[in-house]
């Protein structure tokens, strides 16, 4: 225990000692925000909004008199039919509209549950995930005030995006982004800190030394796995605050399944350093075989969908392609366990495999 | 039983060279041995094969064919066991150089399930040296400290055979004298201290010693033994102009052999009875200021002799 103690110590010295190092890890929530930035435009005011209420009610007015004196929000028009809220996008000023059903202050009193329904202009897709959340806000606080002790109220607001029903763009991007940092930390430094042991010949000194491989393989992966998870965090952080893409489901699945790819990240890492022999050939590998993949076949960038079907196929190897889309469904969608199981099963099993390769390929001896 | 036994150990090379394979042979069956508590050296010229052999002794490297042990473990079968107790320093610097001193001692201390504190005694001639330093990182230590830092942690865990890979290479004259009066006291502790070097001049700092030359073992003496079984007159040679004076040696037929060896010129003459003739050469070809004198063999002129009989 205290072996592996003063080891996970040494490396964490390592790790903040070399510039290129804390470079990476400095520099990373830095262009994660800059990334960010690129994908959020920033507040958004005095938006043309038009809105259909069909119900002319206490409740609806009170609502919307609420959207109209808030600052970011400007009400052009209103509307009177369907046919009417596609011409109002279509002509291109509005870009959302808030749809109040018939007898809306009736279902909301007698049955508990109303409905808004909020359509907005997903081309756009950061102004129109910033003004649903806007308006969904000032509904809730609404609710919130009319709420009686008793009587649970519930507005439910329906979010509809128009032009761009696959949501590309900053709801696909912040489970991009993490499979792509986490492969990033987890494989690529991890890999290279291994095969720089083996450059420098210190692991030459291991090896005539009764520490077992096993060992040397832990201790490097406990650091990485920390900063790992201080970088989800950061990334999860960064997105509820920073770009409004709210943990829509459990936010301790998400973490864990965060750490299971990250254990396969790592696993890759270490397979990565049993072959190679140069920290330059760790980090080619790691970038050829680890981030391409991630950037381009994980669905991260291009739908897969739509890719030939040998890359389609292909894909199912990249393992970041499974979290990507067990975050999209847990963070995003907020779907349960039992929505990504399987995938959680291919991923577990992925790691499975990279670990066992790595064990039986960590070499107790030089060559 | 010895410390070590080495018996028709051969290993060889597959190297790329333009696209085509290679094989270089680092070690041709090689066979010594070395007793308890022996200070024995290996000295060779570059690429003689002695990394080879370290690392084949130290279970990191698998010999093509032979049989090796140390203290009595094979060192393939029971290299988990020879790994527990041996120290070795590999000939290339490496400790952490972003570790300081005092990082790196702790660390190796620790994965060999001890104490700097419980073997101080052992280190402790050494560490002094190293005290003043201890806070700076490895890497930015002279030659010679990181040398000892590396011997440091070699021996932090008290093994009772050490291995030191080339230990004085790339370190200034004075630190090597040091670091030899080192190895000598660590002798006294009855530890086996197995040493390489390409320096011919430090053979006589050990007890024993095989002369090592493109992974052929040439002689396994003590280096007195040697340097009397030197059987050829020889001279040491002057004048006020070195270069011309090879020239001329070598362009003698008298002359045998004519290499550099500090101020002079080490010559063995074919006649050890024709040195006023050489002379009268010399001065004839109007070399200036000359010198000529019989002087007795050293190691190296042994050692010289040796590598050129079996080349
Ligand atoms: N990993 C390797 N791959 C290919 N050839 C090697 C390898 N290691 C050593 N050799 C070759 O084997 C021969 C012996 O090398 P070795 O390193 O054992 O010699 P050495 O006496 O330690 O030399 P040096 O003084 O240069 O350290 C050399 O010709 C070297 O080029
Ligand atoms: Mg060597």
């Amino acid at each position: 225990m205290k072996r592996l103690l003063s080891f996970v110590i040494k490396e964490f010295h390592h790790i903040f000692r070399d510039r290129r190092t804390m470079l990476i890890l400095l520099g990373m929530p830095i262009v994660q925000i800059i990334l960010f930035g690129f994908a959020v435009t920033n507040e958004v005011n005095n938006a043309s909004i038009a809105i259909w209420d069909q119900s002319k009610d206490e409740a609806t007015t009170q609502i919307i008199q609420r959207i109209s004196s808030s600052k970011y929000f400007d009400i052009e028009q209103s509307l009177h039919s369907k046919e009417g809220i596609e011409g109002a996008f279509k002509k291109g000023k509005v870009k959302m509209v808030i749809v109040f059903p018939q007898r809306f202050r009736e279902s909301l009193l007698h049955e508990h549950n109303a409905e808004v329904q909020l359509i907005a202009d997903a081309s756009d897709l950061n102004t129109a995930s910033t003004l649903t959340n806007y308006a969904s806000s000032i509904i809730m606080r609404y609710q919130a005030d009319i709420l009686d002790a008793d009587i649970p109220y519930q507005v439910k607001t329906n979010i509809k995006m128009l032009y761009n029903p696959n949501l590309e763009s900053a709801y696909n991007f912040v489970p991009g982004v993490m499979g792509l940092i986490l492969m990033l930390i987890s494989a690529m430094m991890t890999s290279v800190s291994i095969v720089r042991e083996k450059e420098m010949g210190t692991m030459e000194v291991l090896l005539v030394s009764p520490v077992k491989a096993y060992m040397v393989i832990i201790s490097k992966v406990i650091p990485y796995l920390v900063l790992s998870l201080v970088n989800i965090i950061s990334i999860i952080l960064l997105s509820v605050y920073a770009l409004g893409v709210p943990v829509t489901g459990n936010l301790v699945l998400l973490i864990g399944e965060s750490i299971l790819f990250i254990i396969t990240s790592l696993s890759l890492g270490i397979t990565i350093s049993t072959v190679t022999k140069s920290q330059q050939a760790a980090m080619l590998i790691s970038m050829m075989g680890l981030m391409l993949p991630t950037i381009l076949l994980s669905g991260f960038i291009f739908p897969i969908e739509n890719m030939p079907v040998v890359l389609q196929v292909i894909s199912n190897i990249v393992p970041a392609k499974w979290y990507i889309d067990i975050v999209r469904m847990v963070m995003i969608k907020g779907l349960g366990f039992g929505a990504v199981m399987k995938d959680t099963i291919i991923l577990t099993g992925i790691t499975m495999l990279f670990i066992i390769i790595s064990l039986l390929r960590f070499k107790t001896r030089l060559e | 039983m010895n410390a070590v036994s080495v018996e028709h150990i051969t290993k060889t090379y597959l190297q790329k060279e333009q696209k085509k394979e290679k094989k270089v042979t680092a070690l041709d069956d090689v066979s010594f041995t070395v007793d308890k508590g022996e200070l024995f050296g290996i000295i060779g010229p570059d690429g003689a094969g002695k990394t080879s052999l370290f690392r084949i002794l130290t279970t990191v490297l698998l010999a093509d064919s032979g049989k090796a042990s140390v203290e009595g473990l094979d060192v393939v079968k029971d290299y988990r066991k020879i790994r527990d107790r041996v120290g070795y320093m590999p000939g290339k610097f490496s400790l952490y150089q972003d570790l300081t001193v005092e990082e790196n001692l702790n660390f190796f201390a620790t994965i060999f399930n001890t104490t700097v504190k419980k073997n101080y005694e052992l280190i402790k001639d050494i560490y002094v040296q190293l005290e003043p330093f201890k806070k700076r990182r490895a890497g930015a230590l002279s030659g010679g400290m990181k040398q000892k830092l590396a011997l440091c942690c070699a021996l932090i865990h008290k093994p009772s055979i050490l291995f030191l890979d080339e230990p004085t290479t790339g370190v200034d004259p004075v630190s090597r004298r040091d670091f030899w009066d080192m190895i000598k006291k660590l002798k006294e502790q009855d530890i086996a201290i197995l040493v390489s070097t390409a320096y011919m001049d430090e053979a006589n700092m050990c007890e024993k010693i095989a002369l090592i030359q493109k992974g052929n073992i040439l002689t396994v003496s003590s280096p007195e033994k040697i340097t009397s079984e030197f059987d050829q007159p020889l001279l040491a040679v002057r004048s006020d102009d070195m270069y011309q004076l090879l020239y001329d040696l070598r362009a003698n037929k008298a002359v045998k052999e004519a290499y550099p060896f500090g101020a002079y010129y080490h010559v063995i003459p074919e006649d050890a009875n024709k040195t006023k003739e050489l002379e009268a050469y010399l001065q004839q070809k109007g070399q200036k200021d000359l010198e000529v004198k019989p002087i007795k063999a050293n190691i190296e002129d042994s050692f010289i002799a040796l590598m050129k009989k079996n080349d």
